[in-house]
């Protein structure tokens, strides 16, 4: 099944997200420039930039890894998706060909954020870089999955906006980016149990190894979660861009 | 018959779209359906495009059927949607390498297949231009040498000529000869403007998801026997019942005005204006046309 009819599709939807953001650098100085400001702000006010490191290259991440899936809504305006649901190119090299390219552009956005590790007393060591690529990598499939199934049937940017700001925001609020979950009380606490960007976040800041407090997950138990969580949404993606929906088309 | 449609019938939530459409498209003809807006024609184009399962009915293309083998059927066909399907911050040719990709295309027979296309449709030297600097003439040419990439054996295009100037009209009808005679292409395509119809070799007449007419142009306008006049007048009831009673006609009001179709129109525009002096204000007189069948078949004008 999985031949040349499968990756080619793929690859060249993955190529042409980079392509086409390559051509827009405006947006890398935008997703990379905010969470830098946040950082820079937010831990200089607390005196403490290593412990708000990790939170603010999540936010990189995930906000990067959600915003390029709304290309996928431009693609629908712009009558592009048209083309493709016409092609014989299977529905799910779609999906994989287009969630990689908005992952890889996160990523890479995750990994300039990187560079600024030394400020925050983080040391760029060989074994620091690869597992902290690595995890980023995950976080950043993890979120563009879960930004396809929401971007699949969404018809305007105004409304996914919306959603980022009501669901995403707060839920990395209280994901151990801003306090640990030592100090976290009573509900927020479960939350935080309850809440998946905590094992994202947990998995990040324990490989960077910056102020790991009490009460942080375990590196196994936050890559699982998040693994999970990713193969969660891939699923879900898979489904509603497998079904038939004339309407979008009327 | 490389298109084929036997009863086909199509509901949205409400509201019929199509009622019972049957037809066949032969291999290497220019086929049009004309018809207003909400003639059925979109949905048509839908379903034969394999964006929407048929409801009822069976539609097969190249003898595959659209509902249940799609992805074969996408083989074979190529589509131009009336509007945009190209990726405006990508060049001509990222394009439809990208275009090749999806059907499996690599290589050199892919270089070979873009090479050919561009010059087919004229773009050779528009290769590397980003898609969204093109003039709206160009743009639906990239659409349509995207659609021929993969060499479908038929070409389904909706609305071609809708927003192109006339220039633009006028070359897009070569590159669609030019694609019947020398590449052996089956051109299916709906449309409500007339010139762009009469172009075609056949065409299937809709009106509220109903075929009302069948046939090639010439043909079609040929059911109206000789001329249609047009008159304006003061009194159309009266004027209406008085030329039924002495030429025997049956005139329709249209538009405010009287319209008869009647062999020899110049002599009967002659014998009206002397037998009701005074009454007529103007006379017009033309050819049957496309509109004058699509009139006389439901009552109602396609624009």
């Amino acid at each position: 099944m999985l031949g040349k009819s499968f990756w080619l599709p793929v690859a060249t939807l993955w190529q042409r997200e980079l392509v086409r953001f390559w051509r827009e650098k405006a947006r890398v100085l935008g997703f990379v420039g905010s969470p830098l400001i946040f950082w820079l702000v937010i831990g200089s006010g607390f005196g403490n930039l290593g412990f708000f490191f990790p939170g603010a290259l999540t936010l990189t991440v995930m906000f990067s890894a959600v915003f390029s899936t709304m290309s996928l809504i431009e693609d629908r305006r712009e009558g592009f998706l048209l083309s493709m649901l016409v092609s014989p190119a299977p529905r799910s090299s779609m999906v994989l060909g287009k969630t990689l390219g908005s992952a890889t552009l996160a990523w890479i956005q995750g990994m300039i954020f990187l560079a600024f590790g030394p400020l925050a007393g983080v040391p760029l060591s060989f074994d620091v870089l690869w597992q902290s690529a690595s995890v980023m990598f995950l976080i950043a499939m993890t979120f563009t999955l879960l930004g396809f199934a929401l971007a699949w049937r969404m018809e305007s940017s105004q409304g996914f906006h919306a959603i980022i700001n009501l669901l995403l925001l707060p839920l990395w609020m209280v994901s151990g980016s801003l306090f640990s979950m030592a100090k976290a009380h009573g509900w927020i606490r479960v939350v935080m149990v309850l809440n998946p960007m905590t094992y994202a976040l947990a998995a990040l800041r324990r490989v960077l190894g910056t102020q790991v407090s009490a009460g942080t997950p375990e590196l196994g138990v936050s890559l699982t979660v998040t693994t999970v969580c990713a193969v969660v949404f891939l699923t879900v993606s898979a489904l509603v861009a497998g079904q038939k929906t004339a309407r979008n088309f009327a | 018959m490389i298109v084929s449609v036997e009863n086909l019938t199509h509901n949205y939530a409400a509201r019929t779209a199509l009622a019972g459409v049957s037809f066949a498209v032969k291999d290497r003809e220019v086929f049009g359906l004309l018809g207003p807006n909400g003639s059925g024609k979109s949905t048509l184009f839908r379903i034969l495009s394999t964006m929407m399962a048929p409801a009822s009915g069976r539609v097969t293309v190249a003898g595959l059927d659209v509902g249940s083998r799609p992805a074969e059927v996408r083989r074979r066909i190529g589509v131009v949607f009336q509007s945009q399907s190209l990726d405006r911050k990508l060049t001509v040719e990222e394009n439809l390498f990208g275009q090749g990709h999806l059907h499996s295309l690599s290589g050199v027979t892919l270089r070979e297949r873009v090479d050919e296309v561009t010059a087919r449709l004229g773009l050779e030297d528009r290769r590397d231009e980003i898609v969204e600097k093109l003039s709206g003439g160009l743009k639906r040419r990239v659409e349509i040498a995207k659609a021929l990439l993969h060499k479908p054996e038929v070409l389904l295009m909706d609305e071609p000529s809708t927003g192109l100037d006339p220039g633009a009209r006028r070359e897009l009808w070569q590159y669609i000869e030019d694609l019947r005679a020398n590449q052996g292409v089956t051109v299916l395509l709906t449309t409500h403007i007339l010139d762009e119809a009469d172009r075609c070799d056949r065409l299937l007449l809709l009106h509220q998801g109903r075929i009302v007419a069948e046939g090639a142009p010439a043909e079609l306008k040929s059911r109206i026997g000789g001329d249609v006049v047009v008159l304006e007048v003061a009194d159309l009831d009266g004027m209406q019942r008085q030329l039924a009673e002495r030429f025997h006609t049956e005139p329709r009001v249209v538009d405010g005005a009287l319209r008869v179709e009647i062999a020899n129109g110049h002599r009967f525009i002659t014998e009206a204006v002397e037998a009701f002096p005074g009454a007529i204000s103007s006379v017009a007189l033309h050819k049957p046309t496309l509109e004058d069948v699509f009139l006389d078949e439901t009552g109602v004008a396609i624009c």
